[in-house]
């Protein structure tokens, strides 16, 4: 089968282009490195099926960061039929010396400019057939986003894939000493193929970026901005939350309820009052989940987050950190994986390492679940949101604390070097798209973690056969009062004590475990919660659950990304570490000033 | 035209790169988001404490450290 690969800079919209020609979700964003890793996808492209792979972006094929290297190993094993350039038209001056690089390489080449309408709208115009013979390549302009040119784009890398054999790799090794050569050969080729009007202002941006980017009210507004969209997720959500599990008690009154009757009563237990409860108790907090990533899908693509990275950076260099080290702490309020492999950007070990050793503590859509279920059963609705948003804070500073204490053992000295891109708005396509990714991610996760481990919990509250349900007798009574001198000193009793140790395979469990184990869900479990708990062992089991192991591909990742068995267990024994000296700190404190 | 530090340029001033003496990595990459002799750069703004800056080069906002900065000479005008 022959094989596209898509290449160019970072935030030139390859992902974008990828997805629209094979109908594919790759994740996006407007900022540079969303793209860490290959994604392929198999297309029909006129009679042929062919492989096109996504790859992430370079700044030049000289580049040493780990997601430059994986591009140049890529090219270097697997043999490629098509090079598919992709340009961002806006910038062409800047990214032409890495286009004529490319096509330096002797492989057959396509060069996309993408985002043709916004360059067309700043008034850059280009000569197409002096840029293609300069090149030595069709040249197409497209908008990736919208769609425009994409027929011809399409028929055009069906055109040359046909035309040429597969070439030998080989090539590539060969030496690009002649750089200086090709940057005089780009400007000559500009000159000739390229009109940009002398001031080229992205004027909205500009105007945003003197509110945005101010020097006294930028990072007050920055948290601000923050607060109100978890304000928004917050008192949206709620309402649909109650409508979601309104919907499934009635299911399961109606529907469910008169199969007691048909089913052996230990039947029935495990699926209804196990799965079901369970189940449905995650569930209901879907609307959340699509919520806060309709919000976070709104700032990723925006290009808002290169700014934090600028108004952050400063404060995160007296930590040992970078900007980018910020924007990976807000990625993982989506989810920590992504986050921890979105530290690929960094080249610098230490850097990567201590960016890695925080990301754990933010906190992510899973643990969103968990306080806000909590926060709304024992918190009154006015104090619920701002113990909600007091939790992100601690996560902030946990993190930041962190960064502090190892600064020295993981020390850096890497450059920085962002680009700023112009805001820009992403289609409602994009955003519903990615929302759906999330609940799509979020219900596989279910399928794995969940159904299991809440039969696993199920099972342990009610056996050996006999025993009270969740009483002292069931396997669970027993771990739990195995753990009990360990977490009692926080306020955690046996039966949270066992929901914490589900929570370590992943926090979208323990909702779920809190229902089989107390054999309620939905609000009258809530209800039963403020009897079991009052505020303070609340918060202290929040902060605890806050800060410990977040699930376990978070662990995975950290192994696989830091290839370090020795660093992924220091991350998890310090993380655990910290949450139970954190707990034992506030519970007792707390009870001590009477509380 | 007095030859500075691009860190030491005051903002929204206009300066020619004459010279990047930074390692060949972060030299490379400079290059690749248009840092080139020869090129207009203009610093746009600072961030608060001491942070980086925001420089337009060409068509592009880059942001770089004021210490990586200073590894860029220009020419300024006046």
């Amino acid at each position: 089968m022959k094989r596209i690969a898509l290449l160019g800079m970072p935030n030139t919209g390859k992902s974008t282009f990828f997805n629209r020609l094979t109908g594919a979700s790759a994740r996006i964003g407007n900022w540079p490195g969303i793209t860490v890793d290959l994604l392929g996808a198999k297309i029909l492209l006129g009679a042929d099926m062919v492989e096109v792979v996504d790859l992430p972006g370079l700044y030049d094929l000289h580049g040493f960061a780990e997601d430059e290297q994986v591009v140049r190993r890529f090219l270097q094993n697997n043999p490629v039929d098509l090079l598919c350039i992709i340009l961002n038209a806006t910038q062409i001056d800047q990214q032409l010396p890495l286009t004529l690089q490319l096509c330096r390489l002797g492989l057959p080449a396509v060069a996309v400019l993408n985002m043709a309408d916004e360059a067309e709208r700043l008034g850059i115009r280009f000569d197409t057939e002096v840029l293609a013979a300069g090149l030595g390549c069709p040249v197409c302009c497209v908008s990736a986003k919208y769609g425009q040119g994409f027929p011809e784009a399409r028929e055009t890398l069906r055109r040359v894939l046909g035309q040429r054999p597969s070439t030998d790799i080989r090539a590539l090794q060969a030496d690009f000493a002649a750089d200086e050569a090709l940057l005089a050969e780009a400007e000559k080729l500009l000159a000739r193929s390229v009109t940009i009007p002398r001031v080229l202002e992205h004027d909205l941006t500009e105007r945003v970026d003197r509110i945005a980017l101010h020097p006294i009210f930028g990072i007050p507004l920055f948290f601000l901005a923050l607060f109100l969209l978890f304000q928004a997720v917050y008192t949206l959500g709620g309402p649909l939350q109650d409508g979601m599990a309104w919907l499934l008690e009635g299911f399961r009154d109606r529907a469910l309820a008169p199969l007691q009757t048909l089913l052996p009563g230990w039947l029935y237990g495990l699926l209804v009052e196990g799965l079901y409860d369970g189940l449905g108790t995650v569930a209901s907090f879907v609307p959340i989940i699509v919520l806060f990533f309709l919000g976070m899908a709104l700032v990723e693509d925006s290009g808002y987050l290169s700014r934090i990275a600028f108004l952050m950076d400063a404060l995160m260099a007296k930590l040992g950190l970078d900007g980018r080290s910020f924007v990976m702490l807000l990625m993982g309020f989506g989810c920590n994986v992504p986050a921890l492999m979105g530290t690929r950007v960094m080249r610098s070990r230490g850097l990567r390492r201590l960016t890695m050793l925080i990301v754990p503590f933010s906190l992510c859509s899973a643990r969103l679940q968990v306080f806000v279920f909590l926060t709304t059963a024992l918190f009154s609705p006015a104090h619920a949101p701002l113990v909600l948003f007091a939790l992100y804070v601690l996560s902030f500073l946990t993190a930041f604390a962190t960064a502090l204490l190892f600064k020295r053992r993981l020390n850096s000295s890497e450059p920085l070097l962002i680009e700023l891109p112009p805001y820009r708005l992403p289609t409602f396509k994009q955003v519903v798209l990615r929302a759906w990714q999330e609940v799509y991610h979020f219900l596989s996760r279910a399928s794995r973690f969940i159904i299991a481990g809440v039969v696993m919990i199920w099972l342990l509250t009610h056996l050996p056969p006999g025993a009270v349900a969740s009483g002292p007798d069931t396997l669970a009574g027993m771990f739990g009062a195995w753990l009990e001198p360990l977490l009692r000193p926080i306020g955690i009793d046996e039966r949270m004590a066992v929901v914490l140790l589900f929570g370590f395979v992943a926090k979208e469990i323990v909702l779920g475990a809190m229902a089989v184990i107390y054999g309620l869900e939905g609000d009258a479990l809530a209800q039963l919660m403020t009897q079991h708990m009052d505020w303070v062992q609340a918060f202290s089991f929040m902060l605890f659950t806050l800060l410990y192991t977040p699930c376990l591909s978070t662990v995975a990742t950290l192994r696989s990304e830091s290839k370090s068995l020795a660093f992924t267990g220091f991350s998890i024994v310090w993380s655990l570490g910290l949450a139970w000296l954190l707990s034992f700190l506030f519970y007792q404190g707390a009870r001590l000033l009477g509380f | 035209m007095t030859m500075v530090r691009l860190s030491e340029l005051p903002m929204g001033q206009q300066g020619i790169i004459e010279d990047v003496d930074a390692e060949e990595h972060f030299r490379q990459r400079l290059q690749a988001l248009g840092f080139r002799v020869g090129k207009e750069v203009r610093p746009i703004r600072q961030a608060l404490f001491g942070g980086p800056l925001q420089v337009r080069v060409g068509s592009v906002n880059i942001m770089l450290r004021r210490n990586d900065a200073a590894l860029i000479h220009v020419w300024a005008e006046g």
